[in-house]
């Protein structure tokens, strides 16, 4: 059994003197696919960004490959791909101008599978095209490009799937499959059905709330 | 122990292709949005135009005014442009993906800083001269007020951006960031103006240059340590 790489010891958080979660444990290993669920504001989001590194209001352990996540900072992020509830993708800029600014952040991707990225979220022909006339869909579709630029094994995914068609939606389902397959790990909250064949794991925020003494 | 990509090996090379990476951007950025790049040189110009209408046309009156009058305007102009800094980045989301990267922030913070002190700071100082004959400056004064304005402006962007950086996740930024910096403005606007006075009187520049450049080495050292820290502050509350 190998070592865990995502491991969560008694986080607790809360917002506006409301207890969202707390003694919340879980262990995340390579290959595994997790969802996390609960009604809107039942916190997924504000969990995502505790475990991205994003919001340090919060209290508990989160260890990457057995070792505290701030003392290995730099090395987490690397290994981390973070999708938010904003895409990140600059209207002004292309497509293709976006996910160079990006490349260029991430040491880990390489910015000659740029064009075969965007082919395969289906934004060929769109290269050139500044993002504000792109439809929503389509502004997603920039984001999610770089899930196929990434080598990082841990994605940390905000609601991925919205605005997306269902024929993307399957495709992305796919792609998280693989990723898994590869030895991979994902964490993601979505309102949509996940189809994917292969364990996924829940985690419900709506019976965490208010448990603490 | 390391397993996986080893971010060590890759980036030592690529800061500086980072830096010239984010510079391009924010050159893009600002090209494809020229009302942002034409609105403090705008500004600028209004300042200095308007100023003798409402004054005096006195050429005398206006010559001793000039300096002043100038650095005061950059110094505004600066400060107005300061707020969209982070604003857009953080509205779509990029400034999330900025704080996630395994690079180091102080390039990062580097970089955009330095690609808006060129679309501001750098413009108003090229402008400058135009302005200064305007409001007849004499033609001595003409060094003075460039070399001031072009060590000065730069420390400007910097203790800004920090303001800018610690604004940024709040609703109305604009009014607190000059709150903040604007006492921070002023040690650069007695020096420059300073400079500029003691060109024209014919003095030695030489020591009001140096307290200037002594000013932007702190800011230079010191601003992007305070910026990187004040942006993780403001993005995760």
């Amino acid at each position: 059994m190998s070592k865990p790489l995502l491991e969560v010891n008694r986080l607790y958080c809360e917002r506006d003197d409301r207890v969202l979660f707390s003694e919340l444990e879980f262990q995340l290993s390579a290959g595994e696919i997790m969802q996390i669920e609960g009604q809107n504001g039942s916190g997924k989001t504000t969990l995502l960004r505790i475990l991205s590194g994003l919001s340090l209001d919060h209290e508990g352990e989160i260890r990457w490959r057995g070792e505290p996540v701030a003392a290995v900072r730099e090395r987490f992020c690397a290994e981390m791909l973070y999708l938010g509830h904003q895409a990140g993708v600059k209207a002004a800029l292309t497509p293709a101008e976006n996910l160079r600014w990006y490349a260029a952040l991430q040491p880990a991707c390489a910015s000659a599978d740029i064009p075969l990225a965007l082919e395969r979220v289906g934004l060929r022909g769109y290269e050139d095209v500044p993002c504000h006339a792109l439809s929503a869909g389509q502004t997603r579709r920039v984001s999610l490009a770089r899930l196929y630029l990434s080598r990082a094994p841990l994605w940390i995914l905000d609601e991925p799937f919205t605005a997306i068609d269902k024929q993307g939606v399957a495709a992305k389902e796919k792609l998280l499959r693989e990723h898994a397959r590869r030895g991979g790990s994902v964490i993601l909250t979505t309102h949509h059905e996940l189809a994917i064949d292969g364990p996924v794991r829940t985690i419900n925020l709506d019976q965490r709330a208010g448990t603490s003494a | 122990m390391s397993t996986g990509t080893n971010p060590g090996n890759v980036r030592r090379g690529s800061a500086l292709a980072l830096f010239t990476a984010t510079v391009r951007r924010e050159f893009l950025l600002s090209f494809r949005r020229k009302s942002d790049l034409a609105n403090p040189l705008i500004f600028f110009v209004m300042v200095a135009t308007l100023f003798p209408l409402g004054v005096s046309p006195e050429p005398d009156f206006l010559a001793q005014l000039a300096p002043g009058v100038i650095w005061v305007a950059a110094l505004l102009a600066t400060l107005l442009s300061m707020d969209a800094l982070f604003r857009s980045d953080y509205e779509d989301g990029s400034l999330e993906q900025l704080l996630l990267s395994p690079q180091p922030l102080f390039v990062l913070v580097l970089a955009k800083v330095a690609a808006h002190w060129c679309m501001t700071g750098l413009a108003l100082t090229l402008m400058a001269p135009l302005l200064a004959l305007m409001l007849f400056l004499p033609a001595d004064g003409m060094a003075g007020l460039l070399l001031s304005l072009l060590l000065g402006t730069p420390t400007l962007s910097l203790v800004g951006a920090i303001g800018a950086a610690l604004t940024v996740g709040l609703k109305k930024g604009g009014v607190l960031i000059s709150l903040l910096v604007l006492p921070l403005y002023i040690p650069v606007l007695i020096f420059g103006t300073g400079a500029v006075q003691a060109a024209v009187t014919g003095l030695p520049l030489a020591g009001y240059l140096a307290l200037l450049g002594a000013l932007l080495a702190l800011a230079l050292v010191l601003a992007p340590v305070a910026i990187a820290a004040a942006l993780r502050i403001s993005i995760s509350s």
